[in-house]
Parts: structure tokens; sequence; C-alpha cells
């Protein structure tokens, strides 16, 4: 039933939303997701899809004219990273302040300055607080399957948000890997057509979108936002349950790692979770019981499955791709310590800070983390909880 | 396209009442003879920038549009509606739509000729089949009053106040229709409320009926921020139009055409008297200044009758 | 598909209550927003005068001034703010407004 094929993460998820054929792509390029829109104008140029491709003048009309397109009843999404997920920031909150289930596939780069090209978390967790779904992966596969997953999600009648889609750039998005492709007529009917309710190219009633809301209704505008996010969880794991049957491929809200005996634990977005994965299978070989979390969906934060899969490990060490500047860690170390805490959990924990600018982290930097847990359970002390890993000092 | 004025006034109001613009504005004037150049039986999605008209237009649940509207953010109306378009030519290659849509984005001068300028330009130049119109009143109003590009030069803002160093604005205008005639976009009109309406409602129905995308800069008054006597709207207007300060013009597929040259060029002074936020110009000392305006009315009429001359 | 339903959306509604997004379906629904109620003085419409020009019905911005068939009709003293654009526009003097001349 797949294809097997040999592609760039890029690649991968152009090839999705290909065999998506959406409504409407409004792109303007910026590295390292360039080559998505790239990809996406070749198969318009081809004609191998209908959608209505918009080369837009900067990533603020991108997200935009995909808000835009969205009200107005199409299956809309662009894509982008870093300073130009920066630039829409302002969008985001509108797209899914108006329940815009429109997607955004976010090759994650680190934000100016100074200015860089390379991977870490920074663009996407400074908008974690938007009302955007966030969704990870740690390679070219779970790019492509999260992908083609994201609009199920995201078009549910009881979540109707906006939805990112994320991978590492570089890492994922550059590099060649091994992939397993579904057929194009699988994708299509996994994915379905958009039916929305009201929208404004609807002949049998106009809307009006986007009104100014006076004190008497603003929270509750916000408190009917925040109960479509309660929704997710549910909807992410029933859409993946059909994923996994129609493509073979299991996924959850987030991938535990040889967790079920670990007494030491590593919870990590992204590609570095393959490096800390080697890292485990080496000091498993060694006896030692180390596990990993790998998150998938981030927002919304499902802390209470988080905390309950931990729940026996006694010391753990949260991974943050980006600086929250509060002076005790980031933002992934922040959730994660707060589930812990609502779960009245007593394991050590601390938080470091890996990654940035896309510094590499190898085997032996993840060995390290699980050797400085080792040392915390048997001095009883954590010690410095914010930390840094792989910084000259 | 001859001008039928009963018949157009008798046309179905598509902004409905209701809405909390100031009385007497002239942004509500400028949208409701814009929509009459939509005909009857088609359907039209309106955009709108931030500004006085969203806010008073949609003031959550109330909506004055009668047709479908959307609006984002304040520099993105002319993105936005191309991506309203797109998913129109979308739907309809794909056949989910069957009816047609006209798109029509309206900015105020702040929306248009600076926050939303680069989304403007963007939009043009991809030649998206809709309608920008600016309701341009030379400040920001919705704030406050604050001065604009589009202010006159000398206007007395609460970002260009006169004072005991400060004549007001020191910089002239910009001519923003120009610009977007520079786009090379198929229309480009420039009018104001004048006579019957005649001028404008060609205007909007050509920008409208025209394939493309077409740019309309109406200067719609704001009693409020020009500090003029509220019902005398209309000679204002005629003022500007008469003393050649807002010429009347269109350029058709890179033509341009004057649409009225006024017998006997009244002087700037005539516009400027009216207005409260000219008022400092007329003391004894200031005369100079008048000069000065005159000056640039004059180099702008002439550049504009060259232009329409070639 | 629905109509929003504007007697469940006053000030005082729950949370539960609101349109998905905040959005509206429907159209002109402002009309049960009294504007009328801005002013006190409001023009008056002196129908012996009127020739039914009609210069008076495109320079109103509240959309006041109602035509049926190329004929004006009575001012809709629900919405207009009493601005006295019209009372300016009109030729013949057929509206009248205190304050204007």
């Amino acid at each position: 039933m797949g294809k097997r094929e040999r592609l760039s993460g890029n690649e991968a998820v152009a090839i999705a939303l290909r065999q998506i054929n959406p409504d409407v792509f409004p792109a303007f390029p910026i590295t390292p997701s360039t080559e998505i829109p790239q990809y996406f104008a070749s198969f318009v140029a081809n004609g191998q899809v209908d959608t209505e491709f918009i080369t837009v003048e900067s990533e603020h009309s991108s997200m935009s004219a995909a808000i835009g397109a969205s009200a107005a009843g199409a299956r809309a999404l662009t894509a982008t990273s870093s300073c130009g997920m920066a630039y829409m920031w302002e969008e985001l909150y509108i797209a899914a302040s108006n329940r815009l289930p429109l997607a955004l596939a976010l090759v994650n780069r680190a934000l100016s300055g100074p200015i860089n090209i390379n991977c870490d978390h920074s663009d996407s967790m400074g908008a974690r607080d938007a009302g955007w779904i966030q969704i990870y992966a740690e390679n070219n596969q779970e790019a492509y399957d999260n992908m083609v997953q994201a609009f199920r999600i995201s078009e549910h009648r009881d979540v109707r948000l906006p939805i990112m889609i994320c991978q590492d750039g570089f890492i994922t998005s550059h590099a060649v890997e091994n992939i397993e492709l579904l057929e194009d007529a699988d994708v299509k009917n996994f994915v379905g057509e958009y039916e929305p309710e009201n929208y404004l190219l609807n002949p049998e009633c106009p809307m009006a979108v986007g009104p100014y809301s006076i004190t008497d209704y603003y929270m509750e505008a916000k408190r009917n936002q925040a109960e479509a996010m309660k929704h997710v969880e549910k909807v992410v794991l029933d859409v993946a349950k059909e994923f996994a049957a129609l493509s073979g491929r299991s996924y959850g809200l987030f991938e535990a790692y040889r967790l079920e005996d670990a007494e030491r634990a590593v919870v990590i977005i992204g590609s570095a979770a393959g490096t800390t994965k080697d890292a485990i299978d080496r000091l498993r070989e060694k006896g030692e019981k180390v596990g990993l979390l790998k998150i998938r969906l981030f927002r919304p934060f499902p802390a209470e499955a988080i905390a309950e899969a931990l729940k026996n490990v006694k010391a753990v060490a949260i991974m943050d791709r980006a600086e929250g500047y509060t002076n005790h860690g980031g933002p992934l170390g922040a959730d994660v310590m707060a589930a812990l805490f609502r779960a009245r959990s007593s394991a050590y924990a601390v938080n470091y800070v890996y990654g940035l600018g896309g510094r590499d982290v190898r085997v032996e930097d993840m060995e390290g983390v699980f050797e400085t847990l080792k040392q915390i359970l048997e001095s009883g002390d954590a010690g410095e909880t914010y930390r840094y890993l792989g910084v000259r000092e | 396209m001859s001008y039928n004025f009963k018949e157009t006034m008798s046309k179905p109001e598509r902004l409905a009442p209701g809405h909390r613009m100031c009385a007497g504005c002239g942004g509500t004037i400028a949208v409701r003879n814009v929509l009459r150049g939509l005909h009857e039986g088609d359907k039209a999605v309106i955009g709108n920038a931030t500004g006085c008209l969203e806010v008073s237009t949609f003031t959550y649940p109330y909506t004055a549009w009668e047709d479908s509207y959307i609006h984002n953010a304040f520099e993105n109306a002319g993105a936005t509606m191309g991506g309203v378009e797109g998913a129109y030519k979308a739907l309809k290659r794909k056949g989910k739509l069957d009816e047609t849509y006209k798109f029509i984005t309206f900015g105020g001068d702040g929306g248009t000729y600076d926050i939303g300028f680069q989304s403007l330009s963007g939009a043009m130049e991809r030649n998206h089949d809709m309608v920008y119109v600016c309701y341009d009143n030379g400040a920001y109003m919705n704030t406050g009053i604050q001065r604009s590009s589009a202010t006159p030069m000398y206007a007395d803002t609460t970002t260009t106040p006169v004072g005991s160093k400060s004549n007001g604005k020191p910089q002239n205008r910009k001519d923003l229709a120009s610009i977007i005639a520079a786009h090379d976009v198929p229309y480009v009109g420039q009018t104001t409320f004048w006579k019957n309406f005649k001028d404008l409602h060609q205007k909007a129905e050509r920008a409208i009926y025209t394939p493309g995308a077409a740019f309309l800069n109406i200067m719609a008054p704001c009693p409020r921020g020009w500090r003029y006597n509220t019902p005398d709207i209309m000679e204002i207007c005629r003022l500007g139009v008469e003393t050649c300060y807002w010429p009347l013009f269109e350029v058709v597929e890179g033509k341009w055409i004057l649409n009225y040259e006024p017998k006997n060029k009244l002087p700037i002074e005539d516009f400027l008297k009216p207005q409260g936020r000219f008022r400092h110009l007329f003391k004894k000392e200031n005369e100079y200044l008048i000069e000065e305006f005159q000056k640039e009315v004059d180099r702008r009429w002439e550049e504009l009758l060259f232009c329409c001359s070639r | 598909m629905a109509v929003s339903d504007l007697r469940k959306l006053g000030v005082k509604a729950p949370w539960q209550d609101l349109t998905e997004g905040m959005t509206i379906a429907g159209a002109g629904t402002s009309k049960g927003f009294k504007t009328g109620e801005w002013s006190s003085v409001k023009p008056e419409f002196v129908e012996e005068k009127c020739k039914q020009c009609l210069l008076c019905t495109p320079v109103c911005p509240d959309s006041c001034i109602p035509v049926t068939d190329g004929k004006r009709g009575a001012f809709d003293y629900e919405h207009c703010k009493g601005c006295g654009i019209c009372v300016k526009a009109c030729p013949f003097g057929a509206i009248t407004m205190e304050g204007v001349k």
C-alpha cells in the first residue's frame, strides 16, 4: 500500500500537500522552509494540483491571505520559518480567534538576533500562547504523517482551530531519509472534503468576520475559544487511530521510549529525540534504567497524560531548544514542571537549554544528561535546575 | 455606463443604518455610494482595514453590512482580500461555487497610505480581481487625529500640533493614486462627493467591473479632524475640486484622463479657510504659508495636466 | 447553516452562547442598534417643497433617507444622528433643522 522513497522533510511535506490538494496556498520564501512552496509551485506548474497558489510579498501577507481564504470557505495553508513566523505574529492570534482551521507548515529555525538560519524552537515556542494547535516531528516520516493528519484535526467540528505542523530546520527539512508515502487516493480519502458551516462565499447566507468586541464580550470570547482547545487531545488521538489503520504507523500525544521502568528520563521535542534514543539504547545495554518522553502535541499541552507517563521516574531532564529568559528555564521546562507539580510528583527535575541556532547535540551529550540525573539521584540534590547543554564556558 | 441618478438612488441599500460612525462622517458616504456601483443581484465580499469604519460597522454582534464582510487587521486588507479572491477562484475551478462575487476592500488613509501600503502594493501588483477603496480623510482619525502621509502640509494634527516652533505638518501629502497607477493596474480613479455623485458612481462601477485590480481614492472629509461645520461636507468637497487640491481623474489601462477642469480655478484659501485645522495659516504673519501651499497645489495640478495630455 | 440569533447575543450572554469565532451569520444586524438616540435635533421633511430630486439621499452617512421607485420617504429617525448634511444638500428648502441654515 505505501511507497518507499528517499526524501528530505521539506519534500515529504510538499508531497503531502500535493496529495491533500488544498484550495489556497499563499507563500513567501524563508530559509529553511523555502523548498516547500518551491516544490509546490512545480506541482502547480505541472497541473498536479488545482490549488490557487498566491505568491505574496511577505509572510504577514501569506498568513493574512490564508486567513481571508479560510474565512471565505477554502482549505488554506502556508509555510514559514523563524522571522517569517514572527512577522505573522499578530495574524496567528487572529486566525485562532476567528476559529479558522488553516494549517502552517513550520520549519523551525532560530529567531534573530543575531540572524541565524539553523534550527531551534524559539519561533514556535514564542507562539505557544497564540491559540494554535502545535504538533512536532522527530523525523521526515513524522513530518509527512503529521501533515496528512493536520486538516482532519483542525477542521473537526469540535475543534476548528489552526494547526502548526513543525519540523526541525535543516536537520529534518533538508536531510534525506527513507520514508514511506501513502498512495495519493488514500490521502485524498483520508483527508476528505472541507465543508465549512458559515463562510464568506456562502451564497445562502452572508457572514461577517472579525468584529470589534467591547469588554462585555471579549473575555467570554476568549473562554469560548479555550473550550475548543479542550477537545483537541481526543481528536488528535481519534485521527491517529484512523491514520494507524491506514498506514500502520501509530501516533499518540507523545511517544514514550523505554519509559515503562525508567528511573531517569528525558523530555524532549523534535529531532534530538532520535539522538536521545541512541543514548538510551547504549545506556540500557549497560543496564541503566533510562527512558524518553518525546512530545508530539505541545499545544494544547497534555499535562495529565505526561505526568502519568512520568509517575515512576525519579529524576527528569526537560530539554528546551529555546530560551525563555525567565532565569529558571525554557517553555517546555515550565509546562512539564507544572504538570509534575499538579500531579504531586516528587521527582527531581532539571531544565536544559540546548541546541540553539543549530548547535549540534550528540549522543554523548545526551548520555551526559542521564549521567547528571544519576548524580542528582545519588546526591539527593538537584543543584542548579536551569542549565545549558553544549555551550562553551 | 450611463448614469441614471434616480435609478441608482433607488437601489437597495447595502450599508445598513445603526453603525456607530460619527454624525456627518464622510467615510460612510463613500461606502454607500461605492456599493451602489454593484449591479443588483451580484454578490460581494467586503474587506476592511482596522479603523473607524471597521470598529463602527461591525461592533459585535451588530454588522452594518448587507454583504459578507471580513476585517482582519490594520495593515493587511489588501492581502486578506487577495486570499478571499484566491478562494473564490479555487472554489470556482473545483466546481464548488456557481455564483458571481465581486471583491471590494475599504481602508482609511492610515490603513492604505501607511501601515497597509506594502500589503496594498502586493495585492495591486498581483492584479487580484478586486477593488481597493481608500476613504481618505487625511489623518489617523480612529486613534484621535494623528498625521498620516495623506495629511496635507501645514495641517494641525495631534502629532503635528501647531506651536511656537511649528506650523503643523511640515511635509506634503503622498500622491497615492499616482503610486498605485505606477503599479500598472487596469484602473485607478480619484474622486470625492460632488454634485449628484455621478463621478464617484461611475468610477466605482468601472472599478468593480474592470477585471483585475482597481484602486479608488476618495476624499472623505472628517468633520472632527478637519474642524469644519459638519453640515457643510458637500461644500468642502466642492472647494477641494474647484481649487484643484483634489482633482478628479482616472488612469485607465495606463491612460491618464482628467475628468474635470475648473473654468476658474479657485485660490487654495477657499478650501483651507472653513477648516479649523488650517486656522493658523490665516494669521497675518503666516500668509507666506498659504502661498507655499498654493505653489504645491499648482505644481501637482500642472503635473497632472501633463500626465493627462500625453 | 443558521443565521445568528441576536437575542442570544446581548451583553449579558454567557460564553457558551457566543458565536464560533465571533462571526455573525446574516447581514445588516446593526439596524437593531438605535443610533437615533444620539441626538435630539433632527431634520424635518417639508414634503410640499420636495421636488423628489433625491440629492439628499447619497449624502446621508447613515442610510436614513429611504428611496423607493425614485421617490424618497420619511426620515428613519430611529437611526438618524442629526448631522444636518441633507439640509444643506436640498436645493428647495424641503429639509429644515434647528441650527442649520
